[in-house]
C-alpha cells in the first residue's frame, strides 16, 4: 500500500493534467489523508458529490482518461510481478479493458473538440499478490465511484451512455478482484459517487508527473 | 427521449424542488442510506439540503416537465419490477437450502440489496407524484443449485443491461444518480454470479451493452404469473 504522502510534498506541488481544471488539483488536506488506503475513508465527503456543474463534458471526459491511464499503467505493472495464475488471466483481461478505456475516451475527447488528457506517469507501491489485489480493489472501487460521481453531470446521451457501459465494466472488475481478496464484491446495495477531489486525492500519490 | 437541452433547462427550474422531496426519504427507514446519496447529488448550494427545507417542502416536482417527470416515473416503475423480480428470486434462493458458507451468504448480501432498491424505488416512485407499481407475482425454476447460479448470472447480466439502457433516458438528474448507484451493484452481482457459473466476467466485453424495455420485458415474462 501506498505510503501517505502530505499533500504539501513538493512533488506533488507541480502536478498538473491538461483537461482538468488546476482548482482539482491543488492540496486538498482532510481529503487526501489516507484517501488512498479505500474508498471508505472519503464516504463522508458524499455531500460533494456531483456537485460539478461547471466541469464540461470534455473536463469529465479527461478526467475519466486519466484514471483510465492510470488503470492501464497499474495492471501493466501488475503483469510483471509474478502473480498467481488466477490473478495473472485477470489482471491482464483488466489491462485490456482499461486499454480499450483509453483508446474510446481519448476519442471521445477529441469528437467533442477538446484535446485528450496527456498520459501521466505513475508509480505503484506493488510488488506482490497482496500487495497488487490490495490497491487494485481500492483503484477499481473508487473508478466505480469516479465515474458514479461525474455521470450525473454529463450533458450528452451519447458520453453519458459510453460513461454508463464503461462503469458498469468497472463495476465487474472490482467484484472480481474483490472475490480474489476473499472478500464481499458487493458489500453494499447502492455504489457511492465520489467527487472529483475526492478522487484525485486518492489517487494524487500514485501520479509522477 | 426527450431532447437533452430541454431537459437540461428543466432542470435548472426543477433542480431545488426535487432535491427537496428526496431529502423527505431520510427518515423512511430501509430507503435513509439511498436517501443521502440522493441529497449527495444536489447542486453545489448545499444550504437547501437540511432538514428544515425537506420539512417545508410542498408540491414536490411540480416545476418539472410533465414529459421528463412521466418519463423517470416510468422508467423507476420498469426498474421496480425488476427488482421485485430479483428480490423474490433471491428470496425463493436463499430459502431453497441449495447452498450453504460463502455462497449462502453472497447470495443472502444480493438479496439484501435487492430489497433495499425495491424500497428505495417505491419511495421514488412516490416522490415523482407517481404510484408505486404492485409486486407481481412470480414463479422460478429452482432445480439444481448448479441451475440456480446460471439462472441468477442471467438475471443479474439482463438487469445492468437494463439499468444501463435506461440511465441515458431519465430526465432529473437525482433520478439518474440514484440510478447509477444501483446500475454499478448490479453490475457487480452479475460479475459475481457469473463467476460461480463459470462464465467470463465481461461477457461484452470491455463496454457493456444496453437493453432497451422491449429488450428486457420478454424475458422477465416467463417468471411473472400474474
Amino acid at each position: 500500500m501506498a505510503p501517505h504522502r502530505s499533500t504539501a510534498a513538493p512533488e506533488l506541488a507541480g502536478i498538473e493534467i491538461h483537461g482538468i481544471s488546476r482548482g482539482a488539483f491543488l492540496a486538498r488536506g482532510a481529503l487526501a489523508a489516507g484517501a488512498v488506503y479505500g474508498v471508505g475513508t472519503v464516504g463522508p465527503f458524499v455531500s460533494e458529490a456531483l456537485a460539478q456543474s461547471d466541469a464540461g463534458d470534455i473536463d469529465i471526459v479527461n478526467f475519466a482518461l486519466t484514471l483510465e491511464y492510470l488503470e492501464t499503467a497499474f495492471y501493466a505493472k501488475a503483469l510483471t510481478l509474478g502473480l498467481r495464475a488466477e490473478t495473472m488471466r485477470l489482471a491482464r483481461l483488466l489491462h485490456g479493458d482499461e486499454a480499450q478505456h483509453v483508446a474510446a475516451l481519448a476519442a471521445t475527447a477529441r469528437k467533442l473538440g477538446g484535446t485528450p488528457a496527456a498520459r501521466p506517469t505513475f508509480t505503484f507501491p506493488i510488488t506482490d499478490e497482496a500487495s497488487f489485489l490490495k490497491l487494485a480493489q481500492t483503484l477499481e472501487d473508487t473508478g466505480v465511484g469516479a465515474y458514479n460521481g461525474a455521470a450525473p453531470s454529463i450533458r450528452s446521451r451519447e458520453v453519458l451512455g459510453a460513461a454508463g457501459s464503461i462503469v458498469q465494466v468497472e463495476a465487474r472488475h472490482a467484484a472480481a478482484i474483490r472475490l480474489l481478496n476473499g472478500t464481499s464484491p458487493a458489500p453494499d446495495a447502492f455504489d457511492r459517487p465520489l467527487t472529483q477531489d475526492a478522487v484525485l486525492a486518492a489517487v494524487r500519490p500514485l501520479i509522477k508527473s | 427521449m426527450a431532447d437533452p437541452t430541454q431537459s437540461a433547462a428543466a432542470e435548472l427550474t426543477r433542480e431545488d424542488s426535487s432535491r427537496r422531496s428526496f431529502m423527505k426519504l431520510v427518515g423512511s427507514g430501509g430507503a435513509a442510506a439511498f436517501a443521502t446519496l440522493i441529497a449527495a447529488c444536489g447542486s453545489s448550494d448545499s444550504s437547501s439540503t437540511t432538514a428544515s427545507s425537506a420539512a417545508t417542502s410542498t408540491g414536490t416536482m411540480t416545476r418539472t416537465t410533465a414529459a421528463g417527470n412521466a418519463g423517470d416515473l416510468e422508467i423507476v416503475n420498469y426498474a421496480l419490477t425488476l427488482e421485485y423480480i430479483e428480490a423474490a428470486f433471491y428470496e425463493k434462493v436463499v430459502a431453497s437450502g441449495l447452498f450453504k458458507g460463502r455462497q449462502q451468504d453472497l447470495l443472502k448480501q444480493i438479496a439484501d440489496a435487492e430489497n433495499q432498491h425495491v424500497a428505495a424505488l417505491t419511495a421514488t416512485a412516490k416522490q415523482l407524484g407517481g404510484t408505486p407499481v404492485a409486486r407481481p407475482q412470480t414463479r422460478f425454476p429452482l432445480g439444481s443449485a448448479g441451475a440456480v447460479v446460471q439462472l441468477a448470472a442471467v438475471v443479474e447480466n439482463l438487469g445492468a443491461a437494463a439499468y444501463l439502457g435506461q440511465a441515458p433516458r431519465i430526465s432529473s438528474k437525482e433520478v439518474l444518480a440514484a440510478a447509477l448507484s444501483i446500475h454499478s451493484v448490479e453490475g457487480r452481482h452479475a460479475a459475481a454470479l457469473n463467476t460461480l457459473a463459470g462464465r467470463t466476467i465481461t461477457p461484452d466485453g470491455a463496454f457493456a451493452k444496453p437493453a432497451s424495455m422491449a429488450q428486457v420485458l420478454p424475458k422477465v415474462k416467463p417468471f411473472i404469473v400474474s
